[in-house]
């Protein structure tokens, strides 16, 4: 045994070694460096038969990027990093199969070789075999040339679906027919979510239609003692149904526009009210009505608070606050004009919300608002007190959320208050007059404009400023 | 120099390809299974390329080869068995990464054949948990199929 002998044994144990580690390892990434090792031990076996060039091809080509390849589709098909049960299939045939390969062959191959004893060769240097290739095999060199490309191209087109790809009208079909994702099938949150925007809306609906009966009483009563003096008896009947009051808008015009406006103020409502209350996915749920309405009163003392309630759940507090950032950023331009506008007290002022605004302090003191506002406006209106004692204690986290779907947060904060508290008359234009601020304002209400100048400024003032600052 | 050893090493390679090709399911430890079968081949050529001229004693060298005094064909052959190989991999891989782009599973003993008459017979087999819907991998599956039976074999 020479030392030739020796190396070709101990290179070939590792070789065949780390072959069956390849084989039968059940890490993927492990079976790719076993195969690194065999590889390597295989290209000492050239170097030892005299095959240089083989050798380093060997190892440039195979153990430098074969190998590297592999790994990448390891890699690339998200293969665990830990040991794969499911890499195997039952080994009986396949090992059977594979020892008679393998047994069969080395008997084949050493009864056809015995123990005989060969001079090593001449060592093979690069020019000997490329005067080769470029002498006698050149028309199979250029072959090979063009299959490379052939691959290459192969693996590229392989790899791009949109090359080649054949018009399959099945699978053009299949996604014409998914229906889009259905959010109230995302979870319950988001039902929940729904269901509370319903009953806001049909909440909102309900006040409408109060106060819509409201004004149409307050206007129609004088209506019918006036006439009555004139023409006791033709005009009496007539006049309790909206439509003679609508009509009759020489003797009363502010009862004409008044449902005029009740009923636009209601249209923008179903229009606008959807867009403008709707709660964006992700966002924390708002908090149950009885915890978090003394984080409202809290917050609204200190004029900056509104939108990070203090007490209760400092996750959602956190939430709130970190939105309004977003916000502040994002519409800029489009809502300060508005905040100019009420602190100019130009005549651009919309005289809704400064009737809004003016109700809206004794809103945001607390208890005080419900005793000196309501009775005054809401005589007859017996279900507007839960609203009213629900609607607040979701303000803390809902104008953060409506703050990202409706570009404007601030007069959606005022129009929602005067709803409640204003009288009819100066309540229901809030809408339209906020909506289409140019066409809308002169004609809706002038006469409330002066008054809502103080009051509308330090409730939009300062519930803007945290929100760039925060 | 006893040329028997790298022969029978040669042999033991090819037959643990031979195994590794049978027993996995992975299709890329299938092509690492192959590429030690080719490397068991080149390892033939390249030792009786050292040792068959003087093994064929007797013969006239014109007789049985290239007129050259030293013919390399044995590292020719290896050299172009690495290129067949690289190749080989190279497609194979691309292959691998489509079905896998496609069935989301890359193990070949779940790949169809027949697709093409039943496309939703072996589907709930095939697909993976986060799979495709059953119409984005119809005729085109199959094809791939096909070409992957053609490199691993």
């Amino acid at each position: 045994v020479t030392v030739a002998d020796a190396l070709m044994l101990a290179l070939g144990l590792i070789a065949v070694g780390s072959g069956a580690l390849v084989v039968s390892s059940s890490h993927l990434v492990r079976a790719g460096l076993y195969l690194v090792i065999s590889l390597g031990a295989i290209a000492g076996l050239y170097l030892v038969l005299g095959a240089e060039l083989v050798a380093w091809v060997q190892v440039l080509v195979y153990v430098g990027a074969v190998v590297v390849l592999l790994l990448f589709a390891v890699m690339l098909t998200r293969a665990p990093i830990g040991p794969s049960t499911d890499l195997d299939r039952p080994a009986g045939p396949a090992a059977l199969i594979g020892a008679g390969v393998g047994v069969g062959l080395a008997a084949l191959l050493a009864d056809a070789f015995h123990w005989t004893r060969y001079d090593l060769p001449p060592t093979g240097t690069a020019e000997r075999v490329g005067a080769q290739i470029f002498g006698g095999w050149v028309l199979p060199f250029e072959v090979l040339s063009i299959l490379l490309l052939a691959a290459l191209v192969g693996a590229i087109v392989l790899s791009r679906p949109d090359l080649g790809a054949r018009p399959d009208p099945e699978a053009a079909q299949i996604p014409a027919t998914v229906p889009p994702p259905d959010p109230t099938a995302e979870s319950a949150a988001v039902v929940a979510r729904l269901e509370r925007i319903a009953a806001r809306q049909a909440n909102a609906q309900a006040r409408l239609r109060q106060t819509a009966a409201e004004q149409r009483a307050a206007t129609t009563e004088p209506a019918t003692t006036e006439p009555a003096t004139t023409e006791p008896a033709t005009t009496e009947p007539a006049d309790p149904s909206p439509t003679a009051s609508a009509a009759a808008g020489g003797a009363k015009p502010s009862a004409g526009t008044a449902v005029q406006d009740a009923l636009k103020g209601r249209a923008a409502d179903v229009i606008f009210g959807a867009q403008s209350r709707r709660i964006p996915l992700g966002v924390d749920t708002p908090p149950e009505p009885g915890t978090t309405r003394d984080d409202i009163i809290e917050g609204t003392a200190t004029e900056t608070g509104p939108r990070r309630p203090a007490g209760g759940r400092p996750g959602s507090a956190r939430s709130s606050s970190n939105r309004p950032e977003i916000e502040g950023s994002a519409r800029g331009s489009s809502s300060r004009p508005e905040i100019e506008g009420s602190a100019r007290g130009s005549s651009s002022r919309p005289a809704i919300e400064g009737s809004a605004a003016e109700s809206s302090p004794p809103g945001r003191s607390g208890s005080a608002r419900g005793s000196s506002n309501r009775p005054a406006i809401h005589g007859s209106a017996t279900e507007t007190g839960p609203t009213d004692r629900a609607e607040p204690s979701r303000r803390p986290t809902r104008p953060a959320i409506e703050g990202s779907a409706a570009d404007d947060d601030q007069p959606t904060l005022g129009e929602s208050r005067p709803r409640r508290g204003v009288t009819g008359p100066s309540n229901r234009p809030a809408l339209p007059a906020r909506d289409d601020k140019a066409g809308d304002k002169p004609t809706s209400k002038p006469d409330d404009k002066p008054t809502s100048k103080p009051g509308d400024k330090p409730t939009s003032k300062p519930d803007d400023k945290p929100e760039g600052d925060a | 120099m006893h040329v028997v050893i790298p022969y029978v090493i040669a042999a033991l390679l090819f037959g643990l390809g031979v195994y590794g090709v049978l027993r996995r399911r992975n299709a890329i430890l299938v092509l690492m299974a192959v590429e030690l079968m080719l490397n068991a081949t080149n390892l033939i050529f390249v030792a009786a390329d050292s040792t068959i001229r003087q093994s064929l004693t007797g013969v006239q060298p014109e007789a049985w080869a290239h007129a050259a005094p030293e013919p390399r064909a044995g590292s020719i052959f290896a050299l172009f068995v690495i290129v067949l190989a690289a190749a080989e991999v190279g497609v194979g891989l691309a292959i691998i990464l489509q079905f896998y782009r496609l069935r989301n599973a890359i193990a070949i003993d779940e790949i169809a054949l027949h697709e093409a008459d039943d496309p939703d017979a072996d589907d709930p087999d095939a697909d993976g948990p986060g799979g495709d819907g059953p119409g984005a991998d119809g005729p085109g599956a199959d094809h791939e199929a096909d070409d992957q039976e053609q490199v691993t074999t």
